[in-house]
């Protein structure tokens, strides 16, 4: 099965992206790293759907530890997939081979994976899933979502997996979150953040356009809005997530676990040449760029800058939350990619990460549904979920 | 020119929790095997995340109430990355932004040394290196068991109050159930310069890292301060600041390579560690768990009665104050146990070469009971004590099959009598000559015969009226 880097049961209805754990099967992250590596113990989320019924199906593949918004750079593609393994999980989803998948959102592939194979996914709120038994990069923004045919099935899952867990330190203290479709769209005030609406392609515009057109006629408004710390958030999204990137990669050092160099002569050549030969260009290039802005000189002006910068920026969206029931903006700048030159990928996702990095940086929950992207305040999934539902039910 | 020490320090003192900092592993104070106290979380293994240990921030707040700091009610933690195998994540989780106490101080000998913070981070784990194979490896028993590291001003003055400090440090620990603190689980890093006396600028400063034994660390300072007046005075060396460490065969310091201090941690805040936030209510619980200092516990024993050099010696050792209390609970007089543990039982420890006055209270009442009684005589109180210490045998028990017993052998002490006067013609006959030393030779005998155990009041009684008879 060329969606699966490991099939698991046949009658499986719920797909596992690779950077999430399950006792006894070897997970890889996307890397070449993890190609030998077996966990001891399954992630809270697998637990829980395993514990309500669900039957994992496979675990499916990622870009390199998640890292990769385009998918580009998973050390298992396969050039006959035709890009269709980039983007597993969804493809999956939209092939009606699952009824959902769950995967953690990192940087937004899974989001953009989504509006690309016209799925659904959705990444809730902060602290509202546990992160126990995720292969962890940037362990301040990251969070398992699920990718799905329309938000029934979402919900349906999300409120399997959601739930506080005493594994994890960051979990929030609510035991079980309820979430409705039925939020009444037509007295809805949503907005549009004209900075990135602008930049996106045709391809993108038409989708929201679409989108805003089907609410409109539900009775909901959509007004347009400037908020130009997007560009700020970008920027500060790609040096929290460098940073804590490098850290919690440092582990993969080949010493105890993982890849290791088949030659070395001492020490530092084990790490240096295990490091420099499984990790891919990307990874190699995060962890360069996480290194030097935690650096004794830096971190004030860096990482501190943008620990700040978080701060402000939670601050300002929270404002506009307050005042409309959902922001719209495109989850992606267009909706097909041309190869690229590997070397460039750092660059390109950099760029792309522009649509994404709000939901990350903020920890505010944000559905990819119909091609476009809505951010909701903390908690407020049913508001998502309830807009999602609505056009959906006009499209059928 | 006459020169002055100062000397800061830098101390590691593993607390007393049954679990390690972030994960549930217990078991690692010890261990029956390498690498048998761990899970995923503390080797290091991905996607496990860390839960904070509540014992040890409550024990990390009570270091700070005994060493008078003011503690930060809302405190963080970070990540130190550095790459060595006995770390397994490539992290240590440490405390660098927010440490959980800051500005204390503590008394020693009449002078205030500052205490600049204490904070709380995990221990790494240990490489052994096989030199037969050419192998190294690994043990991850230690890795997050909870440090403190407390960390003092450039305060002291002299190697001799950093040793009493660190002896201070070690038993008010231990007393306030802080840590063990037992051989090698208190590690200090040595910060040393030299100047002029009465000059307040600080001259260039070397750091002796990783020291355990107090001689050694004494040693340290002073073949320090040599090193720094010469290379002032005499030019022996242009010193540099650098990181040095002991070596305890040469009984001198040597520079570390480069490379080892040279490194650049990287900190930043742990996104996977909530802030810990310590509310009113908490502290004040924290703060009533606190036992009494050694100082207090001195005070409380000169006030029994006994001399001020005994109790402190007494207040100095947990072990020694915990044995102390419960004996004169039991209803000995304070004196009288005071004189059996520090002369009788540290006698029999010095002798034995044990540091640590492990052994029943009960059975030592019992012991100091029989002898003031009168049951049996100190010699045998002694002899049972040292019993105790090797073999921990039963008190009355043992007394009974070795004859101890006086009272009871009153019988069997005149029928000793009479037999070593029976036995002893000659001796008599010189006795009843006229040589008073004779009854002294058949004394000696008797008491031979006994193997030291009947009242020598009563056995000088019996001898006389037999020999008289």
């Amino acid at each position: 099965m060329k969606y699966y880097i490991n099939e698991i049961n046949k009658n499986g209805t719920i797909a596992v992206d690779d950077t999430i754990l399950i006792k006894d099967i070897p997970a890889t992250a996307g890397s070449k790293m993890l190609e030998n590596f077996t966990p001891l113990f399954s992630a809270e989320v697998v637990e829980r759907l395993e514990k309500e019924g669900y039957e994992i199906s496979g675990k499916t593949n990622v870009g390199e530890f998640g890292l990769d918004l385009l998918g580009e750079t998973t050390y298992f593609a396969d050039a006959e997939d035709n890009g269709a393994i980039k983007n597993a999980a969804a493809t999956l989803v939209s092939e009606s081979k699952v009824k959902a998948a769950i995967g953690v959102d990192l940087n937004g592939a899974p989001r953009r994976a989504a509006a690309v194979s016209g799925v659904s996914f959705i990444k809730p709120t902060y602290g509202t899933v546990s992160r126990y038994g995720v292969i962890a990069c940037a362990c301040s923004g990251e969070q398992i979502g699920v990718t799905a045919a329309d938000a029934q099935s979402v919900k349906d899952v999300l409120a399997v997996i959601a739930g506080h867990d005493d594994k994890d330190g960051t979990s929030l203290p609510d035991e079980k979150y309820e979430y409705s479709l039925t939020e009444d769209v037509s007295s809805m005030k949503l907005c549009v953040i004209n900075e990135l609406y602008d930049k996106a392609s045709d391809e993108v515009k038409a989708k929201i356009d679409a989108y805003i057109k089907a609410l409109e006629e539900k009775g909901a408004t959509v007004e347009r809005i400037s908020l130009d710390l997007v560009f700020a958030a970008q920027t500060a999204w790609q040096i929290l997530l460098s940073a804590e990137t490098t850290n919690n990669l440092s582990r993969f050092d080949g010493v105890k676990y993982g890849y290791r160099t088949p030659q070395y002569k001492n020490i530092d050549e084990l790490y240096v040449k295990s490091r420099t030969e499984a990790f891919g260009f990307l990874t190699k290039a995060t962890i360069i760029y996480g290194s030097d802005v935690l650096a004794k000189g830096k971190y004030e002006a860096c990482y501190d800058k943008s620990l700040r910068l978080r701060r402000v920026i939670i601050d300002k969206v929270k404002e506009v939350l307050s005042s409309y029931n959902a922001i719209i903006t495109p989850p992606c700048s267009k909706l097909s990619f041309e190869k690229y030159d590997l070397s460039d990928a750092f660059k390109k996702v950099y760029d792309e990460s522009l649509y994404t990095a709000i939901p990350s940086i903020t920890g505010l929950p944000a559905m990819v549904n119909g091609g476009v992207q809505l951010i909701a305040d903390s908690f407020k999934e049913s508001t998502l979920l309830s807009i999602a539902h609505s056009v959906e039910k006009k499209e059928a | 020119m006459k020169y002055e020490l100062v000397i800061g320090l830098e101390t590691h003192v593993e607390l007393s929790t049954d679990s390690k900092l972030f994960c549930s592993c217990g078991g690692h104070s010890s261990p029956k095997e390498p690498n048998d106290c761990v899970c995923p979380a503390c080797c290091g293994m991905p996607g496990m995340l860390p839960v904070t240990n509540k014992h040890a921030i409550e024990l990390a707040v009570k270091a700070g109430f005994m060493l008078n700091c003011k503690i930060n009610q809302y405190t963080t933690f970070d990540k130190k990355s550095y790459y060595y195998p006995d770390l397994p994540a490539s992290y240590q989780t440490t405390q660098w932004f927010n440490p959980i106490c800051v500005e204390g101080s503590v008394d020693i000998n009449g002078r205030k040394i500052g205490i600049k913070q204490i904070h709380l981070e995990e221990d790494a784990g240990k490489l052994v290196h096989d030199e037969a194979t050419n192998t190294s490896f690994v043990d991850y028993n230690r890795t997050s068991v909870p440090l403190i590291e407390i960390v003092t001003k450039p305060d002291f003055r002299s190697s001799d109050e950093v040793i009493a400090y660190l002896k201070k440090l070690k038993s008010s620990l231990q007393f306030a159930g802080i840590s063990e603190c037992e051989e090698g689980a208190m590690r200090c890093d040595v910060n040393i310069s030299v100047r002029p006396e009465g000059s307040t600028e600080f001259g260039v400063r070397s750091e002796i890292k990783n020291m355990s034994s107090l001689s050694d660390i004494k040693d340290t300072i002073e073949f320090e301060k040599v090193r720094h007046v010469d290379a002032i005075e005499r030019h022996t060396e242009i010193l540099v600041q650098e990181t040095r460490r002991w070596d305890d065969v040469k009984r001198r310091t040597f520079p570390m390579r480069n490379k080892e201090t040279a490194a650049d941690y990287r900190y930043f805040p742990d996104p996977n560690v909530m802030p810990i936030v310590i509310d009113d209510a908490w502290l004040e619980e924290i703060r009533k768990s606190m036992p009494a200092t050694a100082d207090e516990k001195t005070k409380y024993y000169e006030d029994m009665g006994i001399a001020a050099k005994e109790a402190a010696v007494l207040a100095s050792d947990r072990k020694l104050c915990e044995v102390f209390d419960a004996v004169v609970a039991s209803g000995c007089s304070a004196k009288t146990v005071a004189s059996w543990i520090l002369t009788e039982c540290m006698g029999i420890m010095k002798r034995l070469e044990i540091t640590s006055l492990d052994i029943s209270a009960d059975k030592l009442a019992r012991i100091i009971t029989l002898v003031e009684s009168g049951e049996i005589t100190r010699a045998a109180g002694k002899k049972v004590l040292s019993a105790v210490f090797e073999k921990d045998v039963q008190v009355d028990a043992f007394c009974e099959e070795n004859n101890l017993n006086q009272k009871i052998d009153e019988g069997f002490i005149l029928d000793t009598v009479k037999k070593t006067i029976a036995d002893n013609d000659k001796i008599v006959a010189d006795y009843k000559g006229g040589k008073t030393k004779a009854m002294q030779a058949l004394f000696g005998l008797i008491m031979r015969e006994l193997k030291g155990n009947g009242d020598p009041a009563v056995i000088r009684t019996l001898l006389e009226t037999e020999l008289n008879k």
